[in-house]
């Protein structure tokens, strides 16, 4: 058994009921099932979640690097996007 | 003091300790960096139930010693854990079978502990019983991958599971202090869910495509301080430090 024979899997952790899944790192295992125990005892030892999922790393097509300026640079000045214009009501979290 | 509860306590704490120390082992030396931090939290979990009985064991004794001075300052002969705890961890698949029998015995155990009419024991099984119900899980998910995996590894888990078979029955064994307090509803008699554990592993094994190990000769001795030869090397890495440096503080 080599460290290479097991693919690498992406971990998501849901903190508490309402948020959404966050990605925390990832880990390699042998199959989905045991990707799910693995990050079980990797991520949430410490009370940090509710819910896991566990993704195969191959199954996430990302954005490239060199891609970076047409991808995000235009978005730079335009604040007039961003929900900045309004107050929050008081109480309300998570927004 | 209560002798029977005193011995009762001990028991179990001390099959957990030695447990805890056993998986310590595997910390920086397991197959994955994953299963190192799987196993590590798998000792500690037993560490944890270790301390609670032996805290109590110590709060029964009356005699002012601590959990500490229970597990460090104790010599062979007294400990009183199961042989199965203390044997060596072999391959991987040597400690994954231990772990399925011996989580699978503490996970009927703790469940059936619950209702026990001694507040403490009844506490601290109902806090134990989900972690064991996680290591006996852990434990059957790698006897079925590697009893169904390559030749390799499914010859390695029958060796494994052949190896620690004859320390199976001195877990399930009663003995007429357990009779007593099970008889006052303090404590669970093993024999009475023996058929449930052979069903249990025997279902894991089988899906494993794993042969169930055939009936050996059984060991026995522990509850007795009668241990195996692997003991007094274990017991020398876990007191060392604290008989070298007595009260040492950090």
């Amino acid at each position: 058994m080599s460290e290479k024979d097991w693919p690498l899997w992406e971990v998501f952790v849901r903190s508490r009921r309402g948020l959404s899944h966050g990605h925390v790192g990832s880990l390699h295992a042998p199959d989905a099932l045991m990707a799910l125990r693995n990050a079980r005892d990797v991520y949430t030892r410490r009370q940090e979640g509710v819910s896991i999922w566990v993704v195969p790393a191959s199954a996430i097509t990302a954005s490239s690097p060199d891609e970076k300026d047409e991808f995000f640079d235009p978005a730079g000045d335009k604040i007039y996007r961003h929900p900045t214009f309004y107050e929050i009501p008081e109480g309300v979290e998570h927004l | 003091m209560n002798t029977d509860l005193y011995t009762y306590a001990l028991r179990l704490g001390d099959d957990a300790l030695v447990a805890a120390q056993r998986m310590g082992e595997w910390i920086a030396a397991a197959p994955q960096l994953e299963e190192d931090v799987a196993l590590g939290n798998i000792g500690l979990d037993q560490l944890g139930q270790a301390r609670s009985l032996l805290a109590y064991a110590a709060e029964v004794e009356g005699a002012g010693h601590t959990e500490d001075d229970l597990a460090y300052f104790r010599d062979e002969r007294e400990f009183t854990n199961l042989l199965i705890c203390e044997r060596p961890n072999g391959d991987f698949a040597v400690t994954i079978a231990r772990l399925l029998y011996f989580a699978g015995y503490q996970h009927l155990l703790y469940d059936a502990l619950r209702s026990s009419s001694d507040a403490t024991l009844a506490g601290v099984a109902g806090k134990a019983v989900k972690e064991v119900a996680y290591h006996f899980d852990h434990a059957t998910q790698w006897v079925l991958r590697l009893g169904d995996g390559t030749e390799e590894s499914h010859a390695r888990m029958q060796a494994g599971l052949d190896a620690m078979w004859p320390y199976t029955a001195e877990m399930l064994a009663s003995d007429d202090l357990v009779r007593r307090l099970a008889a006052a509803g303090v404590a669970v008699d093993p024999s009475t869910f023996a058929d449930e554990w052979h069903a249990r592993v025997g279902d894991v094994v089988d899906a494993s495509t794993c042969t169930r190990p055939e009936a050996s000769y059984q060991h026995s001795g522990g509850r007795d301080g009668k241990h195996t030869e692997a003991m007094g090397y274990l017991l020398a890495e876990l007191q060392h430090v604290a008989r070298s440096h007595p009260g040492a503080t950090w």
